[in-house]
């Protein structure tokens, strides 16, 4: 069972969660998402259970200290990936400036109900080819630099695994999205976590799910459009996790709704507010707590309902 | 839309009805574009003296007749923010006071001024301390300096800050102030909180003659480039990039923060310039605005006809109801024709801190975007 879980810090929710789930022992942490603060006392919420931390991303640092060769072809591969989400954001921004001009124009409705559908075939596009040449790449480095092969990565797996094994549970707190998702990649976590009851929140459920999907409705600057980061896990399906709606997201908007919804669909985008919980059964979400589900109506609704 | 005041105006002028007027409302009265501002009390005279450049800076109330109360509308354009006082005249002499009805305040170095809100402003939101933002410290040091001796400054470590970690600088010029009377301490708390901004490291200068200092002496140069930005780098935690090092200031404070970054081109990539006193003339030495000016004046001249990219990213701002506006918009295009990056920003507002307070998410965030579309915590 997986349990995915709004920001932890107003309201937090995961010893009840662990208990919940029947978890009495101690659970394997992972900080990785924040960095060179892994690890402090109180950044994240108490699970109330002795924990384990497990360092990811002081490992990863290790790694990169050991391995040189290793590190130089991560880097280069990580210059240009944010070099392509970059592209890709150019992209995005003027097909979505495209969309709007359309959307304006005085016209038949249902003609421009029908461009609206092609305006929003072109962003899927745009995402789904960015998508696939961002799994590229890593298929590429894969299976170049095979990195979990190298002795320096095989040792730490191996410490991870004596690490985990008397654990009963994985929590995965949030933090940056894309450093933690290249942590918990590169020590092969999903494996390692051997069908223990995982729980993440924030970040840390962003990218348990197959997409990562990166919003914000309300910058500061440049357009309010999301954007595909890569891959998630992919250890719940068909989910879009947005956490913190209440800073990120207009939830009272239903065209915004509806155009997020609609965007991602058939994945169900879901609202994870603080408290909120989406409980995920063999990758399929079979429960929500407080989750809100944007519908491609416009409307929000609760999602799965018990 | 009949005005308040009208109806008041159009029934009987009792003092039953001028008191249910006053208790029935809140003032100044923002009707639409209107903007009615009232005094009670015996007097010769009131008169509003607001500081919008390009209205009458004292204009009269007038009384109600067979009342004590006194009154004047002003149309003012959606999203005004108009700072003022009244001056009531009594026995020949007129007195300066807040707005008696009016509990909205700006506090600045000189005191206070009260502040009527147009239609369509509002406070922001993130200059107020947010629960969940975690406070920053600000520590002052004692920073001996071979140009002007010891002087205080401010340093703003962020919440999270690690020595481990590498930080942008920001030198803030009237750090004190901006602290005082922009809030600048809770803006970077929440902004960095939100992730519009990255974490950074804030360098807080004063001068005790920033009228003489700021305006392009070159040993306030001097000690900003050669001996503060050095010293800091050497013991703090610093990315000692251009891209990662930014001026700002304001008034007065944004020409400092021009001299020290024309001094040394290239070396500050980010400049952050609220209502500089930018004066220049097209003929002659002197500025209308008197001798003060003269070596401001003289920079701006050479900068004009000889234009370089000092910095790479510049955010100004101005307010519309200062007379800067001029030299503000005359300058954003020079500044856009060397190639760089530049950002102008106006407002419906004044030479005032608060002004300069409202500009700050827009212009901290456009010179040092933060990672909030990668940090979900």
């Amino acid at each position: 069972m997986i349990v995915l879980c709004g920001a932890q810090h107003a309201e937090p929710s995961l010893s009840r969660v662990l208990r919940e789930l029947g978890v009495k022992g101690p659970v394997s942490l992972i900080t990785a998402g924040w960095q060179e603060r892994e690890g402090e006392p109180g950044v994240v919420a108490d699970p109330g259970l002795p924990v384990v931390e497990l360092g990811l991303h002081a490992r990863g640092e290790q790694v990169f200290a050991k391995d040189k060769e290793l590190a130089e072809a991560w880097k280069a591969r990580q210059i240009r990936l944010k070099l392509m989400q970059d592209f890709y954001r150019v992209r995005l921004e003027h097909a979505a400036q495209a969309a709007r001009a359309v959307a304006v124009r005085s016209a038949d409705p249902d003609l421009i109900a029908e461009e609206h559908v092609a305006s929003l075939a072109v962003l899927r596009h745009i995402d789904d080819d960015h998508v696939r040449r961002c799994m590229a790449v890593h298929a590429a480095f894969e299976a170049e630099m095979k990195p979990s092969t190298r002795p320096v990565v095989v040792r730490h797996v191996e410490e991870l695994r004596a690490q985990i094994a008397p654990t009963d549970a994985i929590v995965i707190a949030g933090g940056h999205v894309a450093v933690l998702l290249n942590r918990l990649r590169m020590f092969g976590i999903a494996d390692l976590a051997g069908g223990r009851p995982i729980v993440a929140w924030s970040a840390g459920a962003m990218a348990l799910t197959d997409r990562v999907v990166l919003f914000h409705e309300d910058p500061p600057h440049g357009q309010a459009i999301s954007e595909v980061l890569e891959c998630g896990l992919g250890l719940a399906h068909d989910l879009v996790v947005l956490p913190e709606p209440r800073l990120r997201l207009h939830l009272d908007d239903p065209v915004r709704v509806g155009e997020l919804a609609q965007r991602y669909a058939p994945a169900v985008c879901v609202a994870v507010d603080h408290g909120a919980q989406i409980w995920v059964d063999h990758a399929t979400p079979v429960r929500g707590v407080d989750a809100q589900r944007l519908d491609v109506s416009g409307a929000v609704q609760p999602a799965w309902p018990a | 839309m009949i005005r308040a005041i009208d109806a008041l105006a159009a029934g009987p002028h009792t003092r039953e009805a001028v008191d249910a007027f006053l208790a029935s409302h809140s003032f100044p009265l923002v009707e639409g574009s209107s903007i009615t501002i009232v005094w009670r009390g015996e007097a010769e005279a009131i008169h509003l003296k607001h500081w919008v450049f390009g209205l009458p800076s004292s204009q009269q109330l007038r009384r109600l007749e067979g009342t004590d109360l006194w009154h004047l509308t002003l149309e003012i354009p959606e999203g005004s923010r108009v700072e003022y006082k009244l001056e009531v005249v009594r026995g020949g002499r007129g007195e300066w006071m807040e707005d008696p009805l009016n509990p909205n305040r700006a506090r600045d170095p000189f005191g206070a001024n009260s502040v009527a809100h147009g239609t369509g402003y509002t406070v922001p939101e993130w200059i107020h301390p947010d629960p969940e933002a975690p406070n920053g410290t600000i520590d002052e040091i004692r920073f001996d300096s071979q140009v002007f001796g010891r002087r205080g400054v401010a340093i703003y470590l962020p919440a999270r800050y690690r020595r481990t970690r590498r930080y942008p600088l920001l030198v803030v010029h009237d750090g004190h102030d901006y602290l005082r009377y922009a809030s600048l301490g809770t803006i970077l708390d929440n902004l960095i909180h939100r992730r519009e901004i990255p974490d950074l490291i804030v360098a807080l200068v004063s001068s005790p003659n920033r009228l003489g200092e700021y305006a392009g002496d070159p040993r306030h140069a001097t000690f900003i480039t050669d001996e503060l930005v050095p010293n800091l780098e050497r013991t703090l935690p610093l990315d000692a990039r251009p891209q990662s090092r930014c001026l700002m200031g304001a008034s007065f404070g944004a020409v400092a923060s021009l001299t020290v970054a024309l001094q040394r081109p290239g070396f500050y990539g980010r400049l952050l310039l609220q209502s500089g006193s930018f004066a220049f003339t097209d003929i002659g030495a002197h500025n209308h605005r008197g001798p003060l000016f003269d070596p401001i004046v003289a920079l701006m001249n050479h900068y004009r006809a000889d234009p370089i990219a000092m910095s790479e990213r510049v955010f100004m701002s101005c307010g519309m109801y200062e007379s800067l506006i001029y030299e503000n918009r005359s300058l954003a295009p020079v500044f856009t024709a060397t190639g760089m990056e530049v950002r102008y920003v106006e407002a419906r507002d004044g030479h005032n801190w608060e002004n300069w307070r409202d500009r700050l998410r827009d212009g901290l965030s456009w010179l040092f975007p933060g990672p909030l579309l990668l940090v979900y915590e």
